[in-house]
């Protein structure tokens, strides 16, 4: 009985003790707008289109992001150049809706799409919330900085023909092939 | 009647000062609270309204202000509208009777530092406080919600079991000072405070004035991880902030209360005798907060225990150990 009520006492001065304790320890606290903790490379935040090492853009507008977006926020509409190079012609993803899960960063064949660690990207206005292609796209290379897809796709654009892009063989004659 | 009005105007100022003391006191005690538990729980607590968060009582209260007054379909309306008002009022009424200094002598006319020295000041206080509970149970009936009313049952059961305690362990002091009014139970304290005298009277009330205030750990009533809110669930606003109010004001008074039977009230050394009332009722409530930040919520039927089995048998040993020593 009276070594319970020694021990009830014991254990109710020793959880004192713990928080008094943590009087004297210094918060774990980080206070935010004044210190930014520096984000790892692929935080997923705000999206960009990114421009492969030579400065074109890199989307070919295969709409496989906007396929892929759980909530529909990606939009676009495809079109070609003279040298027959698909690109977008229009380019809009609202992040109004966005849930920023990355899922078209890992849908793009071509590393266009990439999300960045900028999570202050909010706005008042709802519509403003709305980025264009304009606003989307970025002159660097984000986190791929050596990936040129046109270098790598067997299609033939103006810029390279059969046989020269990169890991490519030259093109056979299939009549040299034949009995 | 000039000598009428005189009195009149004096007992008016001292009401003021009184009331806006506790006021300020009430609203920063809020911020107290708020940072220290912050720190009890090593993060740094609201600091973001003026350096250290020093307005943020002012925040507060503009917040509750500009509120939306909520009342839930169903309600009764005259008694929700009154039951935050039931607990605010009691807990400043209570004020009433603490002395905060001796006798002051202006102009050869004897002023008592006190809003009114009653004869049965601390049955005074104790009615107060019982009908505080009124408002809890009152207001979580009224709101027509069962969380509410089950917080308001949960304050009228907590306060059957407490009040007594509360008023039994104070008894030793009563029959050490001789009179019910907290003027002469903080002259009766002149050599030697109370404390050093009825331990075990100081624990039980502690403790029982914490149930009381309906603080962590007997915080039954509210329990805001079992009942939302409990009886202030469906009050928003300033019907809210008075009860906020109270809780606050009354933590205050329980503080003055244990200053005044245990730690002498008023008196202390070089300071003025306001201020160690200040002092002791502020060491009080920080020490309410470390519980808080310490202890979790009794059970229903451990509050229970406590209360019945363990408090009420203490307090009426100490009772008789009390009396035997006066006899012998």
């Amino acid at each position: 009985m009276i070594r319970a009520g020694i021990d009830i006492i014991a254990s109710i001065a020793a959880g004192f003790y713990t928080t008094g304790r943590h009087l004297f320890v210094r918060p774990f606290t980080e206070s935010y707008p004044e210190y930014k903790r520096p984000l790892p490379a692929r935080s997923r935040a705000r999206i960009i289109l990114t421009r492969d090492p030579e400065g074109r853009e890199r989307c070919v507008a295969c709409y496989l992001c906007s396929g892929v977006c759980p909530v529909n926020c990606i939009s676009m509409q495809a079109a070609e150049d003279s040298r027959g190079r698909r690109y977008a012609a229009w380019f809009r993803i609202n992040f109004g809706r966005c849930i920023y899960c990355g899922l078209c960063e890992q849908a793009c064949p071509t590393s266009a799409i990439q999300l960045t660690p900028d999570f202050e990207h909010i706005r008042r206005d709802l519509l403003d919330m709305v980025f264009e292609k304009q606003d989307l796209l970025v002159d660097h290379c984000g986190k791929d900085p050596d990936y040129d897809f046109y270098q790598h796709a067997g299609v033939v654009t103006g810029l390279a023909g059969k046989g020269d892009h990169i890991s490519e063989n030259a093109p056979v004659n299939t009549r040299t092939n034949m009995p | 009647m000039w000598f009428w009005l005189l009195g009149y105007l004096v007992l008016m100022a001292k009401i003021t000062a009184v009331l806006t003391a506790v006021m300020v006191l009430a609203a920063y005690l809020v911020l107290v609270e708020r940072k220290l538990l912050g720190r009890f729980q090593v993060r740094y607590g609201p600091n973001r309204a003026g350096i250290y968060g020093i307005l943020q009582p002012v925040a507060d209260g503009i917040k509750l202000l500009l509120k939306e007054d909520l009342m839930p379909e169903g309600a009764d309306r005259a008694i929700f509208l009154a039951a935050p008002a039931v607990v605010a009022i009691t807990a400043l009424m209570m004020f009433a009777v603490v002395p905060f200094g001796p006798r002051l002598t202006i102009g050869g006319r004897e002023i008592p530092m006190v809003i009114t020295d009653i004869n049965v000041g601390l049955l005074y206080v104790f009615a107060l406080s019982s009908l505080g509970v009124y408002g809890v149970a009152l207001g979580g009936w009224a709101s027509n919600s069962k969380y509410a009313l089950l917080g308001g049952i949960r304050g009228a059961a907590q306060m059957i079991s407490y009040e007594l305690a509360l008023g039994l362990s104070i008894v030793p002091v009563v029959m050490l000072a001789g009179s019910f009014s907290l003027v002469d139970i903080v002259n009766a304290q002149a050599g030697l405070p109370f404390i050093l005298v009825q331990p075990l009277a100081f624990g039980v009330f502690l403790i029982s004035a914490m149930a009381e205030t309906k603080r962590i750990p007997f915080d039954l009533p509210e329990a805001e991880t079992e009942l939302g809110a409990g009886y202030h669930t469906e009050y928003s606003g300033m019907r809210f902030g008075l009860f906020f109010l109270g809780e606050y004001v009354h933590m205050q008074v329980m503080g003055a209360l244990v200053a005044v039977f245990f730690l002498g009230g008023w008196r202390g050394p070089v300071l003025p005798p306001p201020v160690w009332l200040l002092v002791k009722i502020v060491l009080v409530v920080l020490f309410m907060i470390w519980v808080r930040a310490t202890l979790p919520r009794l059970r229903y039927d451990q509050l229970m225990n406590l209360g019945w089995k363990v408090l009420i048998p203490l307090a009426l040993v100490n009772i008789l150990i009390t009396g035997a020593f006066m006899a012998a």
